[in-house]
């Protein structure tokens, strides 16, 4: 069964692959039938866990020995319990939603079919990462999705910025990936097993430092693939892939898979104050960070990219948490999936319907001709902005209050976090569905296909009611509790200013928001004169620039002398040397013709040689 | 008589081929396929029929040569052996397939003599690999150096001559060093047995004093080290294989520079085991500056052909890496490394050997939007270069790994700095696959690059299919390789470290 969820996409990139043009009629159903066969059997998974007692859910299938060295002993072994399922679901479900929605939007597309195999690719190593039983397979998923996420970026790779944001895009997850291998090597030397269950029986045995060095590489790991600082620059970059792409990908499962990481992890993260410490820090710097990005930009996709870098900086900060926080970062995670993916199609949908510009300001006023959308995205913005009952309000409250409840500051951060989420949200719903309108002449705003706006009113009514469902039917706490560890807070309910604050806060981000955007004419060119932090967040806080000055530049001229140190330094060396040689041969040429002179000089070197080791040994 | 049989088949073939007239040429070309193809199925066959219980040398045989200096036709191979064996002659028939009109169009020799050559060569790739006389080695080792100069020097690109000079010049200084040291090495044999031998075995029981070990290593290391290629000896590499035409450098690269790792793995850490832990952190410095130095030259390069080659000089880096750490994981990563290596090094050649044949050009610049005109083509481009940046769920990832593991629990500082090696491996192959198959194709580029053909494919696929094989069931060639390699670490007296705090009773699956 559980090999069946990752066999079904596979199979479907695989047909698509090898079948060629041969499968490009129907190839986007078969794709869509493969992501839906392998929900199903989620689906199905989930029913049967249901029906057995929280102790007995685990299901593990050892398919066969992977790799056998020495003590060094991998299973090619998957293991689906209460964590992995819910990541099943999720990826599965939000997947094949998006499936349908491209069959519409790439539907102009002559490399549609491709698309839709990059697609199952993506969703089989994606379900391969949540389901190996142990950190080393959980790596071919991990950089199995990368190569997806690669692909899809780089989709149109005609165009420059698009190949270019691919390869980047591998390339820094590379450096995390660079965490994720010394974590399994760290892991292998202290505990002997690169099993969930191996590692985690043995960590309380682990020393502090190595349980803190694995901590430290498995956040640097978590810290490429989530986009998180100071890996995070990717991931705006990464905009240049189609839009269900940057929904699927760069907003519900790929990029949340460091969470998964460290809460899979939790083992290590329980027993290491410092590691959690250094989680910690990284999501706060990354919530705000990302916050601060997406105030800034006019580019519809790029706010929202910012913004899931902000979002996943919660995700993660909750983590780092520890057992309090874990099952509300999974939660946060499960939310977001379902709000972010519906803005993110929102964003498509609008992108649709205006000629494909993305530029914000190019907008307004789009409510009355795109009201399905105008809804679904309304719903997606209450949701993130945290506005009760909607999703994201259950999720995000969770982890302010128990950030606050471990420590001020942290708990500042997250609250000042939803007050600027609150503010750029609301400035790209007015920028973009109220106010003037501010196309062209020639653009006709107008209601996507049905094969779109389905998916987006399934998960605009996901963004409305998955976080009651998941909090108060689904018990999410008591759900993952056996997997994750659940600790309540001693202090439970002794802050009911928190949530009034709260939402204050949120308030005042609208309202300045609404006062800024809203009331006021909207500029269809972004002012030049504007505030250094306004400057700052245009230009993603300089992440590129620095990379650029640190690595990019550096980099380049140490290959450039080194190319010159290797033709004239060490070949030059060489090559003058075989002249002189050359050079004295050349006297006794006079008996000799050609090359011979080269075989005779080195026999006699040779000889020499011999003569010389001979002595050495004393014959 | 069964490995004398396996290299009779080639050289048969290489005769035959030889001696028809030379108007016959797509005749010699089918002779020499169909000789190829029956090799590699009997090489094939013989590496799975080893007993993968023990790690000894099998399928032995041996015949008196020269009585008098203890040298003889000895032959035999354990599971590295047989596993380099069979990944050299299934690359063979393939090279062949894909350089069907390479002879035709390039250099001044005749077409039988071009596939004529081939099969000579592979007569010594068998040879080199399954002597277990040391004199029979460096026989073949060095015989090996004349088909591939004429390979090269006759057949090659402008810079033919220089490029077969170099790399004869430098195969034959390390072989010297080689030839002073196994001279060396029998004469101390003479004095301790009371007769001088070449045998493999019963050097491995030779207890020579360190001091005497330090020294004769050094030859054997130096060639191997040229032969490899490491930093600073690597020079000859990038000019060879930038000349050569892909066949040939498929096999230069893929097949005869492993005999430097696996003259390491074979013969240095069983003859010399105190000289090999003496030398070993000298050598894993030089491993970690292979790797980093050909990842760096490789990203400096314009010319794809020695992009390539330079990845290879990292690439061996890590080989090396793994052999001098004695771990399993590293010994075993190194000789995984070396079948994997060869495949998808052997892929790359080919491939950037089809886009040449096209554009007429190897510079990188002269490229751009191949996927946009060929679309399979740079797919096949794609998942070559995946493979040499060791992506996951192929081959080389778990050779890699292996060696990176095999090195953290011998030596942290060297696994550290080889694993930043993997970023830069990723950075070269996708900065060249954007700079050739991305953005809009130009004006050449769309009239002369044509989507792959069916016999380029019929070439290329089986490589890639053997690279993602390994990399989902690796244990159907670590199976060969474990036994061999707790031989080894008997040799060198090295036990794998026990895990700090685990426990480890628990087996696989738990």
């Amino acid at each position: 069964m559980t090999a069946a969820l990752i066999g079904l996409p596979l199979f479907g990139a695989t047909v698509l692959l090898l079948g060629g043009r041969r499968t490009n009629a129907w190839g986007h159903y078969f794709a869509v039938a493969m992501s839906a066969s392998s929900f199903f059997v989620g689906v199905a998974t989930f029913m049967s866990m249901l029906g057995r007692s929280a102790e007995d859910r685990t299901i593990e299938t050892h398919l066969f020995d992977w790799i056998a060295v020495g003590s060094f002993q991998v299973p090619f072994g998957l293991q689906i319990d209460q964590l992995s399922i819910a990541f099943v679901l999720l990826i599965t479900g939000v997947g094949t939603l998006i499936h349908i929605y491209s069959i519409g939007y790439m539907a102009h597309d002559e490399n549609r079919r491709k698309f839709f195999a990059y697609l199952n690719l993506f969703v089989a190593a994606m379900l391969l990462l949540v389901l190996a039983n142990n950190y080393f397979l959980l790596y071919v998923g991990w950089e199995g999705v990368g190569l997806a996420s690669y692909l899809l970026i780089s989709f149109w790779q005609h165009k420059p910025s698009a190949a270019v944001a691919g390869k980047k895009a591998f390339v820094v997850n590379r450096v995390g990936d660079v965490g994720l291998s010394l974590a399994v090597m760290l892991m292998f030397v202290t505990f002997g097993t690169v099993t969930f269950s191996g590692v985690s029986a043995a960590a309380g045995n682990g020393d502090a430092t190595s349980l803190k060095l694995i901590g430290f590489a498995l956040l640097l790991a978590a810290c490429g693939k989530s986009a998180q600082f100071p890996l995070q620059s990717w991931l705006l970059d990464a905009m240049e892939g189609p839009t269900p792409v940057s929904a699927l990908i760069h907003a519900a499962t790929m990029v949340t898979a460091g969470v998964y990481l460290i809460v899979r992890a939790h083992a290590i993260f329980d027993l290491s104050e410092t590691a959690r410490t250094a989680v910690v820090v990284i999501g706060a710097i990354t919530l705000l960070l990302g916050a601060f990005i997406g105030t800034a930009k006019d580019d519809i996709k790029k706010g929202l990219a910012g913004s899931t870098m902000s979002q996943i900086g919660y995700m993660i900060l909750a983590a780092g948490l520890g057992p309090v926080g874990y099952v509300f970062a999974i939660f946060h995670l499960l939310t977001h999936g379902m709000f972010k993916a519906g803005l993110f199609l929102g964003a498509g949908s609008v992108m649709h319907g205006v000629n494909d510009d993305v530029n914000m300001r190019h907008y307004g006023a789009l409510r009355g001709a795109m009201k399905i959308t105008y809804v679904t995205f309304g719903l997606g913005f209450l949701a993130i902005i945290g506005i009760p009952p909607f999703a994201g309000f259950w999720s995000k409250d969770e982890i302010i209050k128990v950030a606050f409840e471990q420590n001020t500051l942290v708990g500042l951060c997250t609250l000042v976090g939803a007050g600027v989420t609150a503010f750029y949200m609301t400035r790209m719903m007015t920028m973009t569905f109220f106010g003037e309108a501010r196309w062209e002449k020639d653009v006709h705003p107008h209601e996507s296909p049905s094969t779109m706006t389905i998916p987006m009113i399934i998960l605009a009514v996901g963004s409305a009611f998955g976080g009651l469902l998941l909090l108060f039917v689904g018990d999410i706490e008591a759900w993952l509790e056996p997997v994750t560890g659940f600790a309540t807070s001693t202090e439970a309910g002794g802050m009911a200013w928190l949530m009034p604050t709260t939402l204050l806060v949120i308030a005042a981000g609208v309202a300045y928001a609404w006062n800024t955007y809203g009331r006021r004419p909207v500029p269809v060119v972004a002012p030049a004169e504007v505030s250094l932090l306004t400057r700052a967040a245009r230009n993603d806080a300089y992440g590129d620039a620095i990379n650029e000055a640190i690595f990019m530049r550096p980099g380049l001229h140490l290959t450039r002398a080194l190319v010159w140190f290797d033709t004239k330094g060490i070949d030059g060396f060489i090559g003058g040397f075989a002249a002189l040689i050359g050079g004295l041969s050349a006297r006794g040429r006079k008996l000799q013709n050609g090359y011979a002179r080269s075989y005779a000089l080195t026999m006699l070197g040779g000889a020499a040689l011999i003569a010389f080791v001979l002595y050495l040994v004393r014959l | 008589m069964q490995l004398t049989t396996l290299m009779l088949i080639p050289l048969v073939g290489a005769i035959a081929v030889f001696l028809l007239p030379a108007a016959k040429e797509t005749l010699a070309k089918q002779v020499a396929l169909a000789v190829s193809i029956v090799t590699a199925i009997d090489a094939i066959r013989l590496a799975l029929s080893l007993d993968n219980s023990s790690g000894a040398i099998q399928f032995v045989e041996k015949h008196e040569w020269i009585p008098a200096f203890g040298i003889s036709w000895s032959l035999g191979i354990d599971g590295i052996a047989g596993l380099l064996i069979a990944m050299a002659t299934i690359l063979v028939p393939l090279i062949i397939v894909a350089g069907w009109w390479d002879a035709e169009n390039s250099g001044r020799g005749t077409v039988k003599g071009f596939f004529a050559l081939i099969l000579a060569l592979e007569v010594c790739m068998i040879g080199v690999f399954a002597a277990t006389d040391l004199f029979l080695f460096y026989v073949f080792f060095e015989v090996m150096l004349l088909p591939v100069y004429f390979l090269i020097g006759r057949f090659g690109g402008a810079q033919r001559s220089y490029a077969a000079m170099k790399f004869l010049l430098y195969s034959l200084v390390g072989g010297l060093f080689m030839l002073a040291s196994l001279i060396g090495l029998y004469v101390v044999s003479a004095r301790t047995l009371g007769q001088g031998t070449f045998d493999f075995v019963t050097l491995t029981g030779l207890h020579m004093d360190a001091g005497t070990q330090k020294t004769l290593f050094l030859g054997f290391f130096f060639a191997f080290a040229v032969k490899a290629p490491m930093v600073p000896f690597h020079t000859w590499l990038p000019d060879a294989a930038a000349e050569a035409t892909p066949g040939t450098s498929t096999l230069l690269v893929g097949v005869l520079d492993k005999v430097g790792t696996f003259g390491m793995i074979r013969y240095l850490l069983p003859i010399f085991p105190d000289a090999s832990h003496y030398y070993a952190p000298i050598i894993i410095v030089l491993a970690c500056i292979s790797i980093f130095y050909g990842a760096l030259l490789a990203i400096g390069q314009t010319d794809m052909m020695r992009l390539i080659a330079f990845s290879s000089v990292s690439h061996f880096g890590f080989i090396v890496l793994g052999i001098f750490v004695f771990s399993s994981q590293g010994l075993a990563g190194s000789s995984f490394y070396m079948i994997n290596h060869g495949f998808s090094t052997g892929a790359l050649f080919l491939v950037v050997g089809y886009l040449a044949s096209r554009r007429g050009s190897k510079k990188i610049s002269d490229f751009g939007g191949v996927s946009k005109v060929a679309p399979v083509l740079a797919g096949v481009l794609l998942i070559s270069g995946l493979s040499s940046l060791a992506l996951p769920g192929m081959s080389s990832f778990v050779s890699e790994f292996l060696v990176l593991i095999g090195t953290f629990s011998e030596n942290r500082v060297a696994a550290n700095i080889a694993t930043v090696g993997i970023v830069l491996a990723a950075f070269y192959i996708l900065w060249m696959y954007q700079r050739v198959a991305t953005g809009e194709p130009s004006e050449e580029v769309n009239s002369t690059v044509s989507e792959i053909n069916k016999r380029e494919l019929v070439a290329i696929v089986p490589i890639l299919a053997a690279i993602i094989a390994l990399g989902i069931f690796p244990q159907a060639a670590l199976k060969y390789i474990n036994p061999a390699v707790s031989d080894l670490q008997k040799y060198v007296s090295v036990v794998d470290p026990t895990p700090a705090f685990g426990a480890l009773t628990e087996g696989i699956g738990s």
